[in-house]
Order: structure tokens, then C-alpha cells, then sequence
């Protein structure tokens, strides 16, 4: 990568006149927070970057209306330590990409959640990250501060903006201060685990589960390749498949529904009762995408119906080495392949066009990530409209230009 | 009323009859309404002081039909209202003269229904209500909840993302839609999303939803279906003031509750809906709130038996858990046809602020001082755990200084609610009730920006004209079109 000069703003109004700068003179910049994803999506070439870092802090935080706001560079380390004070979090539980991308844990910012859409194993119950954005404001490609949403429960006061850019990796506009929705912790979290299941018996397991009045908070289910990385000693020392599943609440209420469940699923086999601590451990390792890391083998990420999911990976499977980690009930998969040239794409792709979804190839070397399509291919129609709508907002395409689609 | 609307094109309504013919040759006749009094039907929706006979109607039976229609109103300039059942609250599905109404009405099946995977892909004329029937037999719902969900339908919640009175828990339309079908103003049809959770590229669903028909036409949907609960209840809590009532709700959340309701009622409002639905509502408190939980019947018992501690520190002077699936029902009932009620006794003027819960208090005093002003009566019923408030501005339809003194209150009640740090809409839509109003929420940029949006999907304007968005900002909206294009013109793609 080019060596080149990093700007902090450290409000929003020198934001704004950073990106009319680089506006007028067509300089294209590349868009960051802490930088914790700056290894995902098309490699870019850009003289400058532009990172929320210094724009930090927590403006407002209502306990009681379950609201905060925060500037895009606060991390996001900092909001969740905030919130545990007040016994609540952010439901959708965002994973870090950090360590597998090979940087440090805990490095992300709030901004850079958001922009990413990033959300974690709560996400099949609790919906995703954009699913708890209330209000942005931002500058976009013609350095121009503007805001959407607000700081209350409900609105639908003309577009739904937060909606448009969460998940806009950067490229539409760069969030300045965002406004989520945060939600109680819960009293407890009780986990149990059924091994050694075959992928397609374990999402039938985890549909099951989620298909009950029982309140699932998290259904995964990692192949013994995989399980073989957890840090969890007990968990791994089994050598076997592991499906796991959550449930989250008070104290008797867990107890009661991992009652119901374990008889919902006796069927499976033995289930194991994760005990407190490890339960925990569990899903931190889980957020952490701890099985994914210490390799650079390529990951995809596929998104699909969750009985989708093991037909995805066995489809794959007969194309090349595939180790699978499945997420959301199966909808999720993160799959890490061998080292070729195109990461397995053009297979990757002809399997998601059969049986429904789209593919992100999330960790790749530089070179791949610039030979192939990173990111979901999309309809005509749909790639139209998404070029139309980077040119709304950034007309002279300085913003992360060609990060998610070759120019745009 | 006061809202302007905008001038019909004279040229459009002169060639009426041969734009009615030409439909005609497009779909199957059937299709398009013409003669007057089938339009008339089609004059208003449920912002009933605004009224204006379309062009013609068009209630096409397929995706297909609605991408013909659109496109020859695309390439004949001719302006487009889409219609769900006609039930909003902000003039969103208000017709123009020079605008021809299609309505989804005649697309209403089921398409799949896949329990495993824990989706329904529907067309968009079934109604809310009806997307939870098709599911209840194998005991899933479809989660948002509008209080008009027996007659409204799937496409006018995507065009409003409609919330309701479980969406504390459950969410809005946004977050219950995985896919969509939607028909462009060219007649171009795209697939957005589809069964699984995230959809590829930008969120433009996202975008979609909450566009007030002003992006395209939605005609297929598929959305997320919930596993019913065990069981569910709700209590009834009655206050002093309507202060106690909120300090209570902002402790039952502060306690790490998140009921799957709470709906407040002040006392006229409490009065009207316990004569009309016999639920047994105390009508000497002066705020009433309806908490629900749900989960298994001790849960449920655990729950309420918290809610009640915490309600106790605010003095409640009505405590009161249903003991009944019927006592339940009626409870609800008596919420759910709270419009309707209060209909039966005056016409009146809903508004839907959104404030933070805190301010409460406040809003309530100065809300009422706003109405007695202009000695017009007011009753209050909201989604408490929002902040959503629906003050109901009761007036006399026949007294057209009343209907206006309701309208400037009804104005007044909005700016209030921005100015305390909440928005104009929480979930019945800008449409053109609010659009006035636009500026007092967004600044000159951010205006910019929507319009520059709306511009992306439909480069001509001609859906849904004149909502949303001040009329004198349509102008600017035509030089935002001719930007764009020249910015697609000299970018690099």
C-alpha cells in the first residue's frame, strides 16, 4: 500500500471543510475510523485518509429511554464499558474483526460499526447493527454536514438515511456522530451444546430452537475443524462438531427455558449445560471470530437461508478444502478456504447463485481482493440504482472510491 | 383546510379519455376505473379533510401489470399515487386529478410460507392482519402491529415502515422485512434482498421502506414471521397525574424490563374508549397505562408481580392484572379502537410527535394549554415506551374555523415535540399532513440530500407528487435531477 497522510478532524465542521477540499480538487481519500476493516473489501489507491479517530466522546446517554449518542471515532470498547455501568448493551452485539484480519482486539470505533453494519450471534434474535440506528449526522462527498433520524425510539420523518448508510463501508458519506438504541443486559445466560452433529442435522437442531416461544438468543454451530480453535478448553478438548445455543433473560426464566429446550431437543443427543463463566467465554469467543483466527487463509462470509447453509458448504466443499463456522441458525456462514488465486470466487459465487444469498470475501491477500469481486455482484437493476445513489452523494467519488464495487 | 395542492396538469386531465383507453389496451380492461363514481372511492384516505378525484384507478392483478402501468405513465409524463387500503393518517395516500391510483387491493396472496426458515412472502395488498392469519395455525406472527391492521396493508406499511403497539420489543416494518419486489417508475422490476437476513450492496430496502410510495411500487414482500408466545397479559396501572405514569414507565425500563407494550391513555381518552369497549378501565384516574409481557404463565406472574413493586413507588391509585383471556382481549380492544371511539363522539385531528420519554410531563401540560388556546378539546393515547405520542384534537368537521384552529394546533403540537428533541412522525408518515412542517426538523442540506435520494429512483418526480417534501421545494427538486444527471454524465462509470 502507497504510503500516505492520515487526517484526524476533530469536529465535524473540519471534516466538512476537509472533504469540500478534497471534493473540489477530486483528491480521493480513504475513509476510516481506527482502521480495525481496513483490510476488508477492494484494496484502494488514494493520496490521503480521513479518520473519525479524533471526533470522540459520548454526548448523550438516557439509561431510561434507552438511547445514546456518540461521536464516530469513540470506540467502541468505550460505549459497551459505559453501558455495563448501566447494566444495558448493545443487543446486536458486534464481532470484531480485528484479530482475524490480523490487528489487535477492541480497536473498532462506533462509527466504524455502523458504517459496517457489523453485528454479531444476538443478530438472529435481536436484529442487526443498522436495525438499532436512530440518527446520524454526517458530511458527504461534497462536504456538506447533514442529519437524519434523531434520538427517539420512532421516527419516520422523510428517508430513512441511518438505513441507507449503515453499511455503506464509507463510500456514500462519512458519519460524524451517531444515535443507537441500547437495551437492558440480561440477568443471565445459560448455553447448551449438543456435539458431534452433522452440519445439516445441527441447523435442523438450531431451526427447531429457533422456531420455539423460548426466546433463542444465539444458535451456532462450528465443524470439529473449527471447534478444534476454541479457546474454551472443555469445548475443544471434545475433538467433535459443536452446536450451541443461547438463552438470555432472568435468572428463573433461564433456568425454565433451557428446560424446555433440552426436551425440545433431546432427539440430538446429550446436551451439555455450559456452566456460568464458560457460557460467557462462549460467546465472547464467538463475537471475537476467535476460530477464524491465527491463519490469512481466505474467509467468505455467506449470508443465506438458514437451511440453505449446510447445502452452501457441502456444495463448496466438493470444489475445495472448506472449513465451516455457521452463525444465525446456519444463515450466517463463514467459510475458510485454501489460498488460490481467486479465493475459490468464481465456485463461491456459482454455488450462492443456486441456492439464494451473497458472498463477502472478508480476509484475502491484497492481490486477490483486487483480481475478484470482494463483495455481492449485483442484478443490473440494482447496480444501477446503487450508482446512482453514490453519485447523490458523492458526485465527484472521493469517498472510499471503488472500495465495495470498481468505480463507485 | 389550509395545505395547498400543487396545480393539476391541465394537459394530463384534457387527455383523460385517451389516457384511459390507452390503459385499457395495456391490461385487461377490468383493471382500470374511469367513470366518476368508482373513482370517487378513491377520493381520499384516511385524512379525510383533503379530498381529490384521480385521473383514473388501476387495481392490476400482477407485478407484471404494475410494471406496464408504470411505464407508460413514465414515458406519457403522467403522475402515479400508489394505494394500500387507503388508511392514512397524513394524507399519504391522497390522489391528484392529474395522478392516476394504483392500488394493490386485487394482490393479495400468500406465495410461500416457509416455518422452517421463519418467513412469508406475500403480495403487498394482503393486509397486516392477514400475513399473522396465514401463520397463526402453526402458532408464528408477523411481528408490527398498526392499530388499522385489520384493514391496512403490507405495501402502505413499507411505504410508512408503520410501527404499532408491540414494536418496543418487536421493532417496526424496517426490521421485520427481509426482501422485496419493487417495480421502478420506468417499470423496471428489481429484487431487493430476499430470505436471508442481510441483504448484498447498499441497504436499499432500507431506503425503500418509510419512502411514502415515492420511490417505486413494492409489490412483493418477504418478511420475517415471529414464534407466538406462550402466552401474553397485560395489567392495568392507573395514575394521579400523568407525570406519575411516566416516571413509572422510565422505571420499569431503568429495572432492566422490556415489556412487549405500554400504552398510556389520559383521561378522556380513558372515558371514551371505557364507554365504547366495556374493558373495565378506571375512569377516576387521570393516566392509565396498559403494560403487557408475555412468556410462560409463572414468567408472565414473575413479570407483573415486578411491574407492580415499581409501579407501587409511584402511588398507582388502580392496580389491576387481567385474569382472563377475555378480560385480555378486551383491554386491547378498548386501545386498538381508541380512534374509532373517539370518532363516535367528535371528528378529530391525530397527531403523532415523538418525544423523549422524560419530557413528558411537560408536553402534556403544554399540549393541552395548546388546545385550550383555541378551546379545542384533547385526548392522549400513545406507545409510552417510545415516546410516540397520538394526541387525538377533537373539532367539529362542519366548522370550518374549528377545523382550522385544530389544524394550527395540531402544528403547534409538532413544533413542541421537535423542540423538546423528538420528530414530527413517529409512524403514520410526513405524507402532505406534516410537509409543511419539514424545515422545523431539517436544515436546507438535509433536504437537499432526501430529494437528491428520492431524484436516484424517480428521476421525473411523478410518484406520489406533492407529499412529503414543501411544495416550494419542488423546483429545486428539478435542478437536483438535471444535477445528477450531469454528475452521472462526467463521473468515471
Amino acid at each position: 500500500m502507497a504510503v500516505h497522510s492520515q487526517v484526524r478532524p476533530i469536529d465535524e465542521r473540519e471534516l466538512a471543510r476537509v472533504l469540500a477540499e478534497a471534493s473540489a480538487a477530486g483528491t480521493p481519500l480513504e475513509i476510516l475510523g481506527a482502521g480495525s476493516k481496513q483490510k476488508i473489501g477492494r484494496p484502494i489507491q488514494t493520496a490521503a485518509s480521513v479518520s473519525s479517530k479524533a471526533m470522540r466522546g459520548i454526548t448523550l446517554y438516557e439509561p431510561s429511554e434507552m438511547v445514546m449518542t456518540a461521536r464516530a471515532g469513540t470506540p467502541l470498547a468505550e460505549v459497551e464499558a459505559t453501558l455495563a455501568k448501566r447494566g444495558q448493551m448493545l443487543a446486536f452485539e458486534p464481532v470484531d474483526y480485528g484479530p482475524m484480519m490480523g490487528g489487535e482486539a477492541g480497536q473498532a470505533t462506533i462509527g466504524g460499526v455502523f458504517a459496517a453494519n457489523v453485528s454479531g450471534p444476538r443478530r438472529v434474535a435481536a436484529g442487526a447493527a443498522r436495525d438499532h440506528l436512530l440518527g446520524i449526522r454526517g458530511v458527504n462527498g461534497r462536504g456538506e454536514i447533514f442529519k437524519s433520524g434523531g434520538r427517539v425510539m420512532k421516527n419516520v420523518t422523510g428517508y430513512d438515511l441511518c438505513r441507507g448508510l449503515a453499511g455503506s463501508w464509507g463510500t456514500l458519506a462519512v458519519l460524524s456522530e451517531v444515535t443507537f438504541k441500547v437495551l437492558p443486559a440480561p440477568e443471565k445466560t445459560g448455553t447448551l451444546v449438543l456435539f458431534d452433529l452433522p452440519d445439516e442435522i445441527a441447523v435442523e437442531a438450531l431451526c427447531t430452537a429457533m422456531a420455539s416461544p423460548f426466546e433463542v438468543s444465539g444458535a451456532v454451530h462450528l465443524q470439529a475443524a473449527l471447534a478444534a480453535r476454541l479457546e474454551h478448553p472443555g469445548l475443544r478438548s471434545q475433538g467433535k462438531a459443536v452446536t450451541a445455543l443461547r438463552v438470555e433473560n432472568f435468572a428463573k426464566s433461564v433456568a425454565y427455558r433451557k428446560g424446555r429446550l433440552k426436551d425440545l431437543l433431546k432427539a440430538y443427543g446429550t446436551i451439555m449445560d455450559l456452566e456460568r463463566g464458560a457460557s460467557q467465554q462462549f460467546w465472547n469467543e464467538m463475537r471475537g471470530l476467535s476460530v477464524l483466527r491465527g491463519s490469512d487463509a481466505p474467509v467468505w462470509r455467506i449470508s443465506t437461508r438458514p437451511t440453505a447453509g449446510p447445502k452452501v458448504v457441502t456444495a463448496l466443499s466438493s470444489y475445495m478444502e472448506c472449513h465451516a463456522f455457521y452463525d444465525w441458525s446456519g444463515g450466517l456462514v463463514w467459510a475458510e478456504v485454501p489460498p488460490t488465486t481467486d479465493a475459490g470466487a468464481a465456485d463461491v459465487r456459482r454455488v450462492i447463485a443456486g441456492l439464494g444469498g451473497h458472498a463477502t470475501l472478508i480476509r484475502a491477500e491484497p492481490q486477490v481482493r483486487a483480481a475478484v469481486e470482494v463483495f455481492q455482484p449485483l442484478e443490473a437493476g440494482l447496480d444501477r440504482l446503487s450508482r446512482r445513489l453514490k453519485t447523490a452523494f458523492d458526485p465527484a467519488g472521493i469517498l472510499n472510491p471503488g472500495r465495495m464495487y470498481a468505480g463507485m | 383546510m389550509a395545505l395547498a395542492l400543487p396545480e393539476p396538469d391541465r394537459a394530463v386531465v384534457r387527455r383523460r379519455e385517451v389516457i384511459v383507453a390507452q390503459l385499457r389496451r395495456l391490461v385487461p380492461p377490468q383493471t382500470i376505473i374511469a367513470d366518476e363514481e368508482g373513482r370517487r372511492a378513491y377520493e381520499t384516505d384516511a385524512l379525510t379533510a383533503y379530498r381529490r378525484l384521480p385521473l383514473a384507478v388501476a387495481l392490476p392483478q400482477s407485478t407484471e401489470e404494475v410494471s406496464r402501468l408504470l411505464r407508460y405513465c413514465h414515458d406519457n409524463d403522467i403522475k402515479v399515487v400508489a394505494r394500500g387500503a387507503g388508511t392514512s393518517l397524513s394524507g399519504g395516500a391522497l390522489p391528484a386529478e392529474d395522478a392516476l391510483v394504483i392500488g394493490v387491493s386485487r394482490m393479495n396472496r400468500v406465495l410461500d410460507i416457509d416455518i422452517v426458515n421463519r418467513t412469508a412472502r406475500v403480495e403487498t395488498g394482503i393486509t397486516n392482519l392477514g400475513i399473522s392469519e396465514a401463520v397463526k395455525a402453526r402458532g408464528f406472527f408477523y411481528a408490527p402491529d398498526p392499530s388499522s391492521q385489520l384493514a391496512c396493508t403490507l405495501a402502505g406499511n413499507l411505504g410508512m415502515n408503520s410501527g404499532g403497539a408491540h414494536c418496543l420489543k418487536y421493532g417496526v416494518t424496517t426490521n421485520n422485512v427481509l426482501g422485496m419486489r419493487v417495480v421502478l417508475m420506468d417499470g423496471e422490476v428489481v429484487d431487493i434482498g430476499g430470505a436471508h437476513l442481510d441483504a448484498a450492496g447498499y441497504d436499499l430496502m432500507g431506503l425503500v421502506i418509510g419512502s411514502e410510495g415515492q420511490f417505486g411500487m413494492v409489490t412483493e414482500g418477504t418478511v420475517r414471521i415471529l414464534r407466538s408466545p406462550e402466552g401474553a397479559r397485560p395489567m392495568l396501572l392507573g395514575f394521579g397525574s400523568s407525570e406519575a405514569a411516566g416516571n413509572c414507565v422510565s422505571a420499569i425500563i431503568g429495572a432492566g424490563i422490556i415489556p412487549v407494550a405500554i400504552e398510556f391513555m389520559d383521561k378522556p381518552a380513558i372515558q371514551v374508549c371505557e364507554a365504547f369497549a366495556r374493558a373495565g378501565y378506571p375512569t377516576d384516574v387521570e393516566a392509565l397505562l396498559i403494560v403487557e409481557v408475555e412468556g410462560s404463565s409463572e414468567e408472565i406472574a414473575d413479570l407483573l408481580a415486578v411491574v407492580s413493586g415499581i409501579a407501587n413507588g409511584f402511588n398507582p391509585s388502580a392496580v389491576r392484572i387481567s385474569q382472563s383471556s377475555e378480560e385480555s382481549a378486551a383491554i386491547w380492544k378498548g386501545r386498538k379502537s381508541a380512534f374509532g371511539a373517539i370518532g363516535r363522539i367528535a371528528d378529530y385531528y391525530c397527531m403523532d410527535g415523538v418525544i423523549p420519554l422524560k419530557r413528558l410531563g411537560e408536553v402534556l401540560v403544554r399540549i393541552s394549554r395548546i388546545c385550550d388556546r383555541r378551546g379545542l378539546k384533547v385526548a392522549n393515547i400513545f406507545h409510552a415506551g417510545d415516546g410516540n405520542l397520538h394526541p387525538l384534537i377533537l373539532y367539529d368537521a362542519n366548522d370550518d374555523a374549528q377545523a382550522e384552529r385544530a389544524e394550527e394546533a395540531g402544528a403547534e403540537i409538532l413544533k413542541l415535540c421537535v423542540e423538546v428533541g423528538g420528530c414530527l412522525t413517529g409512524e403514520h408518515g410526513v405524507g402532505l399532513e406534516k410537509r409543511d412542517l419539514m424545515r422545523i426538523q431539517f436544515g436546507p442540506t438535509d433536504l437537499a440530500q432526501q430529494m437528491r435520494i428520492k431524484t436516484v429512483f424517480d428521476p421525473k418526480w411523478l410518484l406520489n407528487p406533492g407529499k412529503v417534501f414543501p411544495l416550494d421545494g419542488r423546483d429545486a427538486c428539478r435542478e437536483l435531477g438535471r444535477e445528477l444527471d450531469r454528475d452521472l454524465g462526467s463521473g468515471a462509470a
